[in-house]
Formats: C-alpha cells, structure tokens, sequence
C-alpha cells in the first residue's frame, strides 16, 4: 500500500467507520444522559430568578474574581487551546470544505497563517498545561488515565496537521493519512472519554445554574 | 534505421549534422539545469554525451494509449529528432518505425544480441497477467516480450503511470489483471517516470542523465528521479499564494477562477502529486494544466484513478454522506433508548425491592 492508497483509505472506509461511531456515540451518550430524568420538583424555588441557567453557562466560563491570579496557567492554557482549536478546525479552508461537503454549509476561511499561528498557540499551550498538570501536586492526584487519554486524543490532530502543512518528518501524502487517522482516532473516542465535554459542558452548566437558581444559591 | 551509415559516435554524428558546440554547450547547460546539476556538469556532459556511441534503446508498448509517445514527440529540448539523429539508437519502436511485421521483430532480436547487456529498454504501458491474450505483440504476449527483453538490458526506463504503476488498466476492478514493470522485473535497474502521460523533457531528461553518467540518476522511494519529482505541485504552484490568502474559485467560471485563484476546492490533487508540470510545465514551456484552469488530477501518482473523485476537495471525505451519517445518528439513539429503558427498569424494580424499615424494628435489633 502506497501513501495514495493510505490516503484514500483514511478519507474513505476509516472516516466513514469514525464518523459512524462518533455520530452514534454522541446520540447514545445524549440520549442515555436526558434519559435519566429527574423527579419533579415540587417545591417552591426559593428565589424567583429567570434565566440562571442560560447565565451560569456565562459566567462559569469566565474565571470568577481572583481566581485568574490564582490559576493563571489553568485559564489563560485553556482558553488559548480551545480558540486555538477551534479556528484550525472551523477556519481552516481544507476543514470548511469538509464540513460544506457533509452538511451543504460553508463560511469564509482565515489565511493559512492565521490558522498555523492559532494551531502553533494551541500545541504551546497543550504542552504547558500537561507540565502544569504533572507539577501542581492537587492536579497530578486528581489526574486519571482518562486525562492524559484525552490530551494525546487532542494534541495529535494538531500536531500531525502542523507537521503536514510544513513538510515534517514525513512525506506529506503520508502525513496527511496520519493527519486523517489521528482525527478519526478522536472521533471514534471522543464520546466515550473526557472530551464528550465538547457536547455536555453547557448543558451541565445550564443545569447547574439552573438547580442553584430554584434553590436560592448564587453560581 | 539503416546502422550502417550511422556514426560511432555522438560527437562525429552531430559535426555530420552541423551542430556547433556553441549550440551543443547550450544544450547541455539546460539539461545540467534541469537536473538539478551544479552548473560545472554542464561541459562534463557535453564531454561524456559527445564521446559515448549512440546508445541503443528498445521501447516496448504494451496496455497503452499511446500518448506517453505522443507526448515525448513534443520533446522540446532535446527534440525526439534530436535524441534520435544524435544521441540514442532507437532500434524497436511500433509506432515510430517504419518496419513492420517479422522485420521489426527482427530488428528487435537483432538489437538485443549485437548490444547485449548494454541496450536501454523503454517501456510503456502495464503488462496483463490475467490472460496472456488479452495482449499481445506479433503473437508474444506481453509478459514474455517484457522478461525476454528485459533479460539483457543494461536498465529499463518505465515511462507512464501505466508501466511505472499499472496505471489506467489496473483501475479497480482490473479486469486485465494488470500489473506495472517493476512488479514482474526484479533484477535490474528500473527508472519510473510516472504521469499520463509523462512530461517530454522528464523522459528525454532522463535519457541524457543516463547517457552522461552511465548510471541512474537518484530515485524516490517509488522509483521516481528526485530532481524532477522532488517536490509537489502545489509547493511550487503559482497559485499557492492564493491558497495560502484563503483565495480560491468555486466553480471553473466565477470571478474567482478567472482572476486565476487556488482550484484546491475544486479538487486539484496538486498537494499530493509529485511532479515538475508547474516548473518545467508543458509544450516548450508553455503552460501547465493548472495555468490553463484546471486542478491537477494527480496523474503521476500510483492508483490515482482510485482515490476518490478528481473534482472533489482532498479534504473531503471519498465516500462519506449525510444518510450515512443520520442513518449513524438514528442507530445511536436507539441505543440511548435501550440503555434508558434499561436504566429505568433497574431504579423501578430496585424500588419494588425496597423494604421499609420501622424505628421500632430498628430497636428491636439494637437489643
């Protein structure tokens, strides 16, 4: 099997076979949550306070006062990953092509400058935040398995993307395919590890914010 | 082709023809260049090309189209007149001789034996290994003309991507069971010089590289000269620039695709060809099929008739689609609807289960 080959068999039976379990996994785990149910609450909700869902997903998104002093890594690593993340996945040329191929829609894209820097900045702050993670003593104990899982699911796309575009390491025909396999990886994973939080982190905060609001608690 | 009247040499033939080494000087200077040689190679090869006998080549059609020929008679520099009068011998070619029948043949036969182990062998087109019939050349089939030639070559050039990699006829389903020349011929050197059909200055480029140094000039992992398939399409596209802006056409009449944007979107292959169509480009260097507005179809890469579509994106996916994906979607809920059901089952029958317990009977324990 030839790098063409490997190519078109990671854009055709192994994306088909990802993106079939990504779209299942994710119906699976979204219905299965819902599914769950909660009992009716009877009781009165202590404060009247509309849309402390809708404003939770808000303000638990932002760091809360004097926690960014606190946790500077933490925020500003995390939020440069997930822009940085999702301009190469959502600005990209190559990527909206995709997205307009499987849904009809399509969006003006950044230059590819643009999306390398965002891309060099995401990777950056990947690996700081795993150092981080390693040496705070609190997060090193409460990482899992599950958390380091997640982080390679996360870094190889980027990375293999990176390494692609400038002619890295391998031929890029080849690096394309590992570029395909490493996001196909993530796909099939994803609704199954950690990074679910993709679909499940604003409804969570909606719901958080919204329990707290009915019994009268600030979130 | 009458040998007999045939100079020894390259250097005697081309004073016959009144060529001046001025003129011959310049030749190999754009030869050296195309190589990718350092410039002082230049009169090496004027030394080495003009002192060498003419070199005997066998070209042997086989599951073709002819076209690698056709486009090797729009060799510019040199012109196929030029590689023929002056520097190579091309003692068996079907379209190009004029003999026919048993006397090519003959000609063949009598190429292989008066240079034995030191004639060049072209070949083009893929060779049938599913029936020796369904090809076959004064009754031999091409599988055995390809070993009994081979046999005695000093190295074989396949030009195409039907004779480098199996190419058109090999396409899925291969009904000939067509396979290239490198995966019957083990035991020689082989030179691929794959596209469909090849550039002409990459063929008789390659034939000079041969005649200079005697050797084969340095091969990708697929066989092919690194000096002309190095790099891709795209990295030395003029419309990279384009590409790197976000600037691309849509369809092949917009605004977009006149103003000469990226064809990326419209599914030029040129990220993953290797090819010197946009530096040495075509027809005496005149354009390339990109400079004429369409995407390069990637066609001197193995099997690239069967990866995926030639007008869609490369980054789209070859066969996914949106049933596909809602038919994904329909099977995951069902399966969030069972797993629910079953959640649901296991509270309400561990609720049956549930015994209450009275204080008193609490006490009574105690005690």
């Amino acid at each position: 099997m030839n790098h063409l080959d490997l190519l078109t068999f990671a854009r055709g039976s192994a994306l088909n076979w990802a993106l079939i379990i990504f779209v299942a996994g994710v119906a699976l785990r979204l219905f299965e949550i819902f599914g769950l149910g909660r009992k009716a609450d009877l009781a009165r909700p202590r404060t009247d306070s509309p849309g402390s869902g809708w404003r939770t997903i808000v303000t638990r998104s932002l760091p809360p006062e004097g926690m960014l002093k606190r946790e500077p890594v933490t925020y500003i690593g995390g939020f440069v990953f997930h822009i940085g993340l999702f301009v190469a996945i959502f600005f990209f040329a190559p990527h909206i092509e995709f997205f307009r191929s499987m849904t009809g829609l399509g969006w003006p894209s950044l230059s590819s400058a643009l999306v390398d820097a965002s891309v060099v900045a995401a990777i950056v702050a990947l690996a700081v935040l795993l150092a981080h993670r390693l040496n705070h003593p609190v997060k090193r104990l409460l990482s899992t398995f599950g958390d380091y899982l997640a982080w390679t699911l996360a870094l190889l796309p980027l990375l293999t993307g990176y390494m692609a575009y400038h002619h890295l390491m391998l031929e890029y025909t080849l690096m394309l395919a590992m570029h395909l396999f490493s996001v196909e990886l993530l796909l099939a994973l994803l609704p199954f590890t950690k990074l679910f939080h993709t679909f499940s982190v604003f409804i969570s905060r909606w719901y958080n914010g919204d329990i707290f609001g009915r019994k009268g608690v600030a979130s | 082709m009458k040998q007999a009247e045939q100079p020894g040499s390259v250097g005697e033939g081309l004073k016959q023809r009144g060529i001046t080494r001025r003129e011959f000087l310049k030749f190999c200077t754009a030869m050296t260049a195309m190589l990718a040689l350092p410039p002082a190679m230049a009169s090496v090869m004027a030394e080495a090309i003009s002192k060498a006998r003419r070199q005997s080549v066998i070209w042997l059609s086989f599951q073709e189209c002819t076209g690698c020929t056709e486009s090797i008679t729009r060799s510019h520099s040199p012109t196929l007149e030029n590689l023929i009068f002056d520097l190579i011998s091309l003692d068996y070619h079907h379209t190009l001789q004029a003999a026919s029948g048993a006397a090519a043949e003959h000609a063949r036969e009598l190429a292989m034996k008066g240079n034995e182990g030191k004639y060049l062998l072209i070949v083009d087109g893929s060779i049938p290994l599913g029936n020796p019939g369904y090809s076959t050349i004064a009754g031999i089939s091409n599988y055995d003309m390809l070993l009994e030639t081979a046999r005695g070559a000093a190295a074989i050039v396949a030009v195409g991507t039907c004779a480098t990699y199996g190419g058109l006829p090999k396409a899925d389903p291969n009904p000939t069971g067509a396979v290239s020349v490198g995966d019957i011929i083990k035991d020689k050197p082989i030179i691929n010089v794959p596209g469909c059909p090849p550039i002409p200055v990459v063929m008789t480029g390659v034939l000079a590289h041969f005649l200079t140094f005697g050797n084969i000039p340095e091969l990708d992992a697929l066989g092919r000269p690194k000096s002309f398939y190095g790099e891709t399409i795209h990295d030395r596209c003029y419309r990279r620039p384009f590409y790197d802006q976000g600037k691309f056409a849509q369809t092949f009449d917009d605004e977009a695709a006149r103003k000469g944007w990226c064809l990326f979107k419209l599914g030029c292959k040129g990220p993953v060809t290797y090819n010197a169509c946009a530096t040495t480009k075509w027809n005496d260097g005149t354009s390339f099929p990109i400079q004429s507005g369409h995407g390069c179809i990637g066609c001197s890469e193995p099997n690239f008739w069967d990866a995926g579509p030639l007008y869609k994106a490369l980054s789209m996916p070859v066969s996914a689609t949106a049933a596909m994906l809602g038919g994904a979607a329909a099977a995951g809920a069902a399966a969030g609807v069972a797993i629910t059901w079953h959640n649901r089952s296991t509270k309400a029958a561990a609720k049956a289960a549930h015994e209450k317990v009275t204080v008193q009977e609490l006490m009574r324990e105690e005690k």
